[in-house]
């Protein structure tokens, strides 16, 4: 974005100096930035098979510890301090203190748009050159490009986050059960509300099953304090936008909702409920410091937990390719710590679910029915991963779509 | 009684334009400009805490330090060299086509239809369409605002950079709706290209920097000695002078900015099909914008825009080395770029024009 405004600003001065003197036709040019990402990245593709990293002596061989070199893509910059890169930043750092790899032995590449596959490519291609054996793309759009550089690099690990390729030796994807954290936030929620109405901004549709299936384990959290409650969502179809995330949440603060839930990147709906004196669950990272009176506790990852075991797991040459999605057991989500907006015993309520959680409780498995009356699962039955990661195409009953 | 006359009072200076420098004089005045330029980077450096020397020797081997750092520079290269070709034409008409942004999309757009859509056509086949529809998308998005100033007088600049962001916005529409990925389960993608419908390689990159080499070679031709290319540095230099001579200038606009579109619609094509496989909405990523640069410090000379385009390529992609390896904010690089770039920019516009001071006159 920058670049690219650099690049027409820079285009413009010539223009006008080009036109400064030669009146004839002199042209006025107009004063327009619009906002799109884009970042002026180059061209990139490569075959390569004869300038592969010479590091591993094996397929996947064990690698010292001060020879191992771990790449993170990032689709923003971490330095921002809060949102989706740094949280995931907080994970390589916490992974690089864990394992007391030294500040070189980490290639960052960050601002790389998701929506310019020559920008990751030539992003990943760098990590390359300084011989990773391990990279991390952290954001969904990455997934492709990751996908045809592992079958041109077969000696390097890429590892993605949140897509649904992999190709089970060199090439996996990461995610997490943050359905099970929801469940324990949405428990939070049911016991707050007043008006048994509890707004949920969603940053897309009713077909992309991580965002319904953190609804529906929201809503079904919900319900297990509180059956009369229903969930009232709204879509953004956008992953990143303030201004629409704001519009989204006061829509449903004006039908009289109060707590707002969000699976959006800012915190713009907990600030929104926040001047309208109620309540909310922000997302991604603890927003009690952003709302302070009005957030009840958030649902969070904690990257660090699988950026650890996987690289531990190069070091030590036990790498399976396997793909990743771990929960609370693992610690990789849980919830941020309660603030004192949440209602009295919600603590104790939340203890109890997640104790069953740990315990083996799934979430998605029993008697489930969608909105529309149809049976999603049956009792003594549970959904399977395929399902929650892919086929989360329903709402749960209490839930209703604005 | 004595009328007075109010004087037009001078300004306090006034630019210009400088007559004819010779050949070598351009040439060291240039190199000058870029040592200039490099110190005031230099300089920026310095402020922010870091030695100069190793920055600068980071970025030049960055750019080249290994085969794949090479041909990543290059990758970067042909987009840019191809949309400055492009824009050549137009700029030496005068017709001010800040629209290669959108030209370039619509190259890629139309391309990528056939890339989806008839992958079964055999590999050659299917390549010439797309290149061919490549460069009739480009066009036709070049046409659109030649037609219009031919037939209302339109302002070009304005007219073609909107339709920049009217492209843009088309490659999300095609993202989130006809043309997503069915297989994507509801996230909005378009397909990665089959292998089918991908641009063969020539040497480890991408036969696009082929494309440019002959383009930079045609377009020195077709500028300098056809009869087309005379026609357009006539219009440039005064449409009375060529209305005067018998040419139909309309016929002459239309013409050239159906080719200068053309051609960067064919960077466009090269982009989807060569380095990105896909089409996103990065495809362009401001490449339309730098060409620009490119051609005007080039002096709209060909073979001059392919070394302006090396230099340009090997400074972007040895930033993005330079900024991680020294771990510094992406900010830091597009700075020292931002810097290096409008010091030449300044020091051209001085190159070409002189300030004259308002002087003092005697009676």
């Amino acid at each position: 974005m920058f670049k690219k405004l650099l690049s027409f600003t820079l285009a413009l001065t010539m223009v006008f100096s080009l036109t400064a003197c030669t009146a004839k036709n002199a042209t006025t040019t107009g004063d327009a930035t619009t906002d799109n990402a884009a970042a002026t990245e180059g061209a990139a593709t490569s075959e390569g098979t004869e300038e592969t990293a010479a590091t591993a002596t094996g397929l996947f061989a064990p690698v010292a510890k001060e020879d191992i070199k771990v790449g993170v893509i990032h689709i923003g910059d971490p330095a921002d301090g809060a949102g989706y890169s740094f949280a995931h930043d907080q994970g390589i750092v916490a992974m690089q203190q864990a394992l007391g790899l030294t500040d070189d032995q980490i290639i960052r590449k960050n601002n790389v748009s998701d929506a310019d596959a020559v920008a990751i490519r030539t992003a990943i291609e760098e990590c390359l050159e300084e011989e990773c054996q391990i990279i991390f793309g952290t954001s969904w759009g990455y997934m492709d490009t990751m996908e045809q550089l592992a079958a041109e690099y077969p000696e390097v690990i890429f590892s993605h986050c949140s897509g649904y390729k992999s190709n089970g030796t060199n090439f996996n994807n990461y995610f997490g059960r943050i359905y099970q954290a929801r469940y324990l936030a949405g428990v939070a929620a049911g016991l707050k509300t007043q008006s048994d109405k509890i707004g949920f901004v969603a940053a897309m549709g009713k077909d992309n099953s991580e965002v319904t299936g953190g609804i529906n384990a929201f809503a079904m959290g919900i319900e297990s304090v509180n059956p009369d409650a229903k969930v009232y969502v709204k879509v953004t179809n956008s992953w990143f936008d303030p201004t629409l995330e704001q519009q989204a949440a006061e829509s449903l603060l004006d039908m009289g909702c109060d707590v707002i839930g969000q699976h959006a990147d800012t915190t713009a709906p907990q600030l929104a409920a926040e001047a309208r004196g109620v309540w909310g669950c922000g997302y991604n990272s603890d927003m009690t410091k952003d709302a302070p009176a009005a957030h009840l506790t958030a649902p969070i990852w904690n990257w660090g937990t699988y950026y650890t075991s996987a690289v531990q797991s190069v070091i030590d040459g036990t790498w399976t390719g396997e793909n990743y999605f771990g929960g609370l057991t693992e610690g990789l989500v849980a919830i941020s710590p309660l603030s004192d907006n949440v209602a009295e015993g919600t603590a104790d309520a939340i203890n109890a679910a997640e104790v069953k959680i740990l315990a083996g409780f799934q979430v998605f498995e029993g008697n489930i029915v969608d909105n529309e009356g149809n049976q999603i699962c049956t009792e003594g039955k549970a959904l399977t991963d395929a399902d929650i990661t892919g086929k989360m195409n329903w709402y749960y009953k209490n839930v209703v779509v604005q | 009684m004595e009328r007075s006359i109010r004087m037009k009072k001078e300004p306090l200076f006034h630019v210009v334009k400088k007559a004819e420098v010779s050949y070598g004089k351009t040439v060291m005045l240039s190199l000058l400009a870029v040592v200039i330029a490099i110190i005031a980077g230099g300089i920026f450096i310095l402020a922010i805490g870091q030695n100069p020397f190793e920055i600068y020797a980071s970025i030049v081997q960055g750019a080249w330090r290994s085969k794949i750092a090479a041909k990543g520079t290059i990758k970067i290269a042909i987009p840019l060299l191809i949309a400055a070709l492009g824009i050549t034409p137009a700029f030496q008409m005068r017709f001010w086509n800040i629209g290669a942004e959108g030209q370039i999309i619509m190259g890629g757009i139309f391309a990528t239809y056939f890339a989806l859509f008839l992958t079964g056509l055999p590999h050659w086949l299917l390549l010439i369409l797309m290149f061919l529809a490549g460069a009739v998308g480009g066009g036709l998005w070049g046409l659109i605002p030649a037609y219009f100033k031919t037939k209302y007088g339109t302002n070009e600049t304005l007219f073609t950079l909107m339709m920049n962001y009217i492209a843009l916005y088309m490659i999300k529409y095609l993202t989130e709706g006809p043309w997503r990925d069915p297989a994507s389960s509801g996230f909005p993608k378009i397909a990665s290209f089959v292998p089918n419908a991908r641009l063969d390689q020539i040497f480890g990159v991408h036969a696009g920097w082929l494309i440019g080499l002959i383009l930079a070679v045609v377009m020195f031709i077709y500028l300098k000695f056809s009869k087309q290319g005379y026609e357009i540095s006539v219009v440039g230099e005064s449409t009375n002078t060529a209305r005067y001579a018998g040419m139909n200038v309309k016929k002459i606009v239309i013409r050239t900015m159906f080719l200068s579109g053309a051609i960067c619609g064919i960077a466009g094509m090269c982009q989807v099909s060569g380095a990105a496989y896909t089409l996103g909405e990065g495809i362009a990523g401001g490449v339309g914008f730098t060409a620009i640069i490119v051609a005007w410090l080039a002096k709209l000379n060909p073979i001059i825009i392919l070394i302006v385009t090396v230099l340009f390529s090997m400074l972007d992609k040895g930033c993005s080395v330079m900024q991680s390896d020294f771990g510094l904010s992406p900010a830091v690089s597009s700075i020292l770029q931002g810097i290096i770039l409008f010091s030449i920019l300044a020091l051209d516009f001085f190159n070409r024009y002189r300030i004259v001071l308002r002087q003092r006159r005697k009676a």
